[in-house]
């Protein structure tokens, strides 16, 4: 009987595309929107996330987000290394200058300074130069993104001069590194130059990047330096959600997106319940002529059923598949940012569920009441 | 099929034969209140196995009411409607569904074919809603269509048919799981003189036996010659049964068996 139902189904054409389009609009529209949303959340995180190592933050307690920085005291690096259960512990410079260029222009920077001795938090993917140049007096390392935003269209070339606070910056090395949400270029340097290069304030050090010893959860870490120092310790993971939820809690970001989904699940539930419920009715006499012939309400349900679930899943695969390609496509043309995980298709499969479930209720109760003696009335 | 309990095993027509169908007193109204229209005001009616009856009357006389209670479609008001041994008013509605699914087959006046199905799909969806494989339920619909001579129409959507051959294609779907009552609702309505009578001789060859029961709602006077007995309505009620041609007249062509 599903073969039955599957070939009622696309035997009118234009009401199966019609049906299948609302589907494949919603799901379009749910996974395009929460991809980008999910992109910009990962904008949020992307200096969090760069920093490989180390495995506990340390920060002023009412530090909110990564960007919220509330410089402290040099001396709070030696409370922490004094907490019984931390490997190490390092100093870690995250701020915003303003760089000088040779041109006379200027461009906001996101400088970031590493340990002078150990350089915890250097980029993973530099591509022109290296670490250990960073090593050399007034040297910095700058993002791809951020070369090619200063100097649009120019090859790349190590060497240039720019001026941070009116100090000498030199470029030793390139790298690539995750965007940010400021869209500004990063750049890294010592910490002991990050200091120099920054406006002058009385506390400099954002944050503490520490790791615990081995065998020692890193979470137990993090409540004995919150105990001892009273500073705001968690983990990298931790400090991830930490700032993802400061953004959905303390931005209207995520209502914009939501109601951009919602939208779409409206207006796909409206075109498919519209569509599928048209169809059912054209085909009422079919339906009443199997109930007449000894086809049972659970089975025209589950005929029922079956469309609806056919239709979703077609619709899901398209719209989802379209949503990807317009990520990939619109990645490499503009820096819009979309990031499409696991999630977002649970998400948009859930919710696509639900549109054929929503949409086909009507049409179940049609088929369901109709009477099997409808095919006596001509 | 068991008989039903409290009713005697076989009912018997006056002649001896047994009856496939005995219904008492039925009543069928619909609406309620001010609004109540009586459909059926008291029918009685016996038609033997091996029977063709033919109900005609004017429209809203109650045919197909009547026809639709017969079929098991239908619920009465009130009366006694025994079917094929089976007490349909007391039956369970999932035991009707069933019912109707091994035991009646139906001829519609506008066909009810689904459109997207081939010919030989359409007269097997009786033997696909019974459950039968597809591959085995086509092969057989595709030798009863060759019976009615529609063999190298198989794989023809109805649309790519004729009206007499959609009914053709009809006649098979009501056919192919032998029913043992068929019901046929204005089968010659929508057909011109020659496709209605080739529709009524092949439901008479094949469908008209000595262990089934055709009940025919029609206006069509061309194939009132088809009819063991007619009962003719009005208002609701029976009128009279008259021996129709193949009752009496004992120059009509036999049956072929």
């Amino acid at each position: 009987m599903l073969w039955i139902a599957w070939k009622m189904l696309i035997g009118n054409r234009v009401k199966y595309l019609g049906i299948v389009f609302g589907v494949v609009f919603a799901a379009l529209l749910i996974a395009q929107q929460s991809s980008i949303f999910c992109g910009l959340m990962s904008l949020t995180i992307s200096q969090i996330r760069d920093v490989e190592g180390p495995g506990i933050w340390v920060m002023d307690e009412n530090v909110q987000f990564v960007d919220d920085v509330k410089p402290l005291s040099d001396t709070e690096l030696f409370r922490v290394k004094g907490v019984a259960g931390v490997a190490w512990a390092v100093r870690f410079y995250k701020g915003i200058a303003r760089a000088r260029l040779q041109e006379g222009s200027y461009e906001q920077m996101i400088l970031l300074g590493l340990d002078d001795a150990t350089l915890v938090g250097a980029p993973a993917g530099i591509f022109m130069g290296s670490i250990a140049d960073l090593r050399k007096p007034d040297a910095v390392i700058m993002d791809d993104a951020g070369y090619r935003r200063i100097w649009p269209g120019e090859p790349y070339r190590l060497g240039r001069v720019f001026e941070m606070n009116d100090r000498r910056a030199v470029l030793v090395g390139l790298t690539k590194a995750s965007r940010t949400f400021q869209s500004f270029p990063i750049v890294y340097t010592r910490y002991s130059q990050a200091v120099v290069f920054a406006p002058r304030e009385r506390k400099v050090l954002s944050f503490v990047l520490a790791d615990a010893s081995p065998g020692v959860p890193s979470e137990e870490v993090c409540r004995r330096i919150s105990e001892q120092t009273g500073l705001q310790a968690v983990t990298r993971n931790e400090f991830i959600w930490k700032t993802i939820r400061y953004y959905l809690a303390k931005t209207g970001i995520p209502v914009n997106f939501a109601v951009t989904v919602l939208l779409g699940f409206i207006v796909g539930t409206a075109i498919a319940g519209q569509t599928f419920y048209l169809f059912t009715v054209e085909n009422i006499r079919q339906f009443g002529a199997l109930k007449a012939m000894g086809t049972g309400n659970g089975t025209i349900l589950g005929m029922v059923l079956f469309q609806a679930l056919q239709v979703g899943v077609v619709g899901y695969g398209v719209g989802v598949g379209l949503a990807a390609l317009f990520g990939f496509g619109t990645r490499a043309l503009s820096r819009l940012s979309f990031f499409m995980p696991w999630q977002v298709l649970v998400i948009t499969a859930v919710a696509v569920f639900l549109i054929v479930l929503l949409a086909s209720l009507l049409s179940i109760r049609k088929v369901l009441v109709v009477d099997p003696a409808i095919v006596f009335r001509g | 099929m068991a008989d039903v309990q409290g009713l005697p095993p076989a009912f018997s027509a006056s002649d001896g034969r047994d009856l496939a169908i005995r219904i008492r007193g039925v009543t069928k109204d619909f609406g309620a209140g001010g609004s109540l229209t009586r459909a059926l005001r008291g029918v009685d009616l016996d038609v033997p196995y091996g029977e063709m009856l033919m109900l005609v009357g004017p429209s809203g006389c109650g045919k197909t009411t009547l026809v639709s209670i017969v079929a098991g479609t239908l619920e009465p008001t009130a009366g006694e409607v025994v079917v094929l041994g089976q007490d349909l008013v007391a039956m369970r509605r999932g035991a009707k569904v069933r019912f109707r699914r091994e035991n009646v087959g139906f001829v519609f006046q506008s066909y009810n074919l689904l459109p997207s199905l081939t010919a030989v799909e359409n007269a097997a969806v009786p033997l696909l809603i019974a459950g039968w494989r597809r591959s085995r339920a086509v092969d057989a619909a595709a030798d009863v269509l060759d019976t009615l001579g529609l063999g190298d129409r198989l794989a023809s959507l109805p649309s790519e048919l004729s009206g007499g051959q959609q009914q053709r294609v009809a006649i098979a779907r009501a056919l192919v799981h032998s029913p043992r009552l068929l019901v046929c609702d204005e089968p010659t309505s929508a057909l011109d003189a020659e496709n209605g009578r080739i529709t009524m001789e092949l439901i008479q060859r094949i469908a008209v036996q000595p262990d089934r029961a055709v009940v025919v709602v029609t206006h069509d006077a061309r194939v009132y010659s088809f009819a063991d007995r007619i009962a003719s309505m009005e208002d609701g009620r029976i009128d009279s049964v008259s021996t129709g041609p193949h009752g009496s007249d004992p120059t009509m062509p036999p049956r072929i068996a």
